[in-house]
């Protein structure tokens, strides 16, 4: 969730900036992280189910099955 | 008209800093719904009215339904059942339904005036979709391959595999019809006949 706001945040300044010079370019760069925002959200999601099945947990600290 | 534009801004701001303070992911999912409409008003105020109608349907809309639905999944059971009633408490309504509120009216009052944006320096839809299509083509083909990437990781990540059992039938093996003596085998004649 704290991704999705840092994304929104790039997109504004994104829009911000391409309404301070008028260029189209700016929304063309905001829908790119849109698509970016929707692909990462659900590779993640399906993550956070797939750990949540196999340890039971969310905590992150029990996921140290891969000690390096 | 200006200050319609900071108060937007304002309610973006606090609901981001109230969201990432709450403990609660519930109720962090709350602000961060309210967040988003926020950005989209000024998105729409900054003459963007297309990026503001996409942060609306696709953020708020698909992204924030699809982080709430895994959150609630998450959550079964009858203990959880009971923590989930404690964090939906009325009170906690209150926030999110005041900035949410805000926007609304802002939004009413900015519909029921004619003008749209600060100054004009809006950017039509129109030229987004021939800049989109035309220098940007590749982009929108790598976006593309991206959110197939993306569905097909989902899709695998999701994937649980279930056990198959093969039920091998009679008819399909030489011993059936050797057992049987003749060809024609009844589909479930090698197996013990069911007892009530």
């Amino acid at each position: 969730m704290s991704l999705e706001v840092m994304l929104n945040a790039a997109g504004l300044a994104f829009v911000v900036a391409g309404a301070r010079w008028h260029q189209a370019d700016a929304q063309v760069m905001f829908l790119f992280i849109l698509a970016m925002a929707a692909a990462e959200v659900s590779v993640g999601l399906a993550m956070v189910l797939e750990i949540y099945h196999r340890f039971k947990s969310l905590d992150v600290d029990k996921l140290s099955e891969m000690r390096g | 008209m200006e200050l319609a534009f900071y108060i937007a801004g304002a309610v973006a701001v606090v609901s981001t800093v109230l969201m990432l303070t709450r403990l609660h992911i519930v109720h962090a999912l709350l602000y961060l719904i309210v967040s988003l409409l926020g950005v989209a008003v000024v998105f729409y105020m900054l003459g963007a009215s297309l990026v503001a109608a996409l942060e609306v349907i696709v953020y708020a809309g698909a992204i924030m339904v699809l982080f709430v639905f895994v959150v609630m999944m998450l959550n079964l059971g009858a203990p959880e059942a009971e923590m989930e009633k404690d964090w939906l408490t009325p009170g906690i309504w209150v926030g999110p339904v005041i900035l949410a509120g805000v926007l609304t009216i802002e939004v009413l009052y900015l519909v029921r005036g004619s003008t749209a944006g600060l100054g004009a320096g809006g950017v039509e839809p129109k030229q987004v979709g021939i800049a989109l299509f035309g220098p940007y083509l590749i982009g929108v083909e790598l976006a593309s391959v991206l959110l197939l990437a993306g569905l097909v990781g989902a899709y695998h990540l999701g994937y649980r595999k279930i056990e198959k059992r093969e039920i091998r039938h009679v008819a399909d093996i030489d011993e059936g019809r050797a057992a049987t003596g003749r060809d024609l085998v009844l589909p479930g004649a090698d197996r013990p006949a069911r007892t009530a």
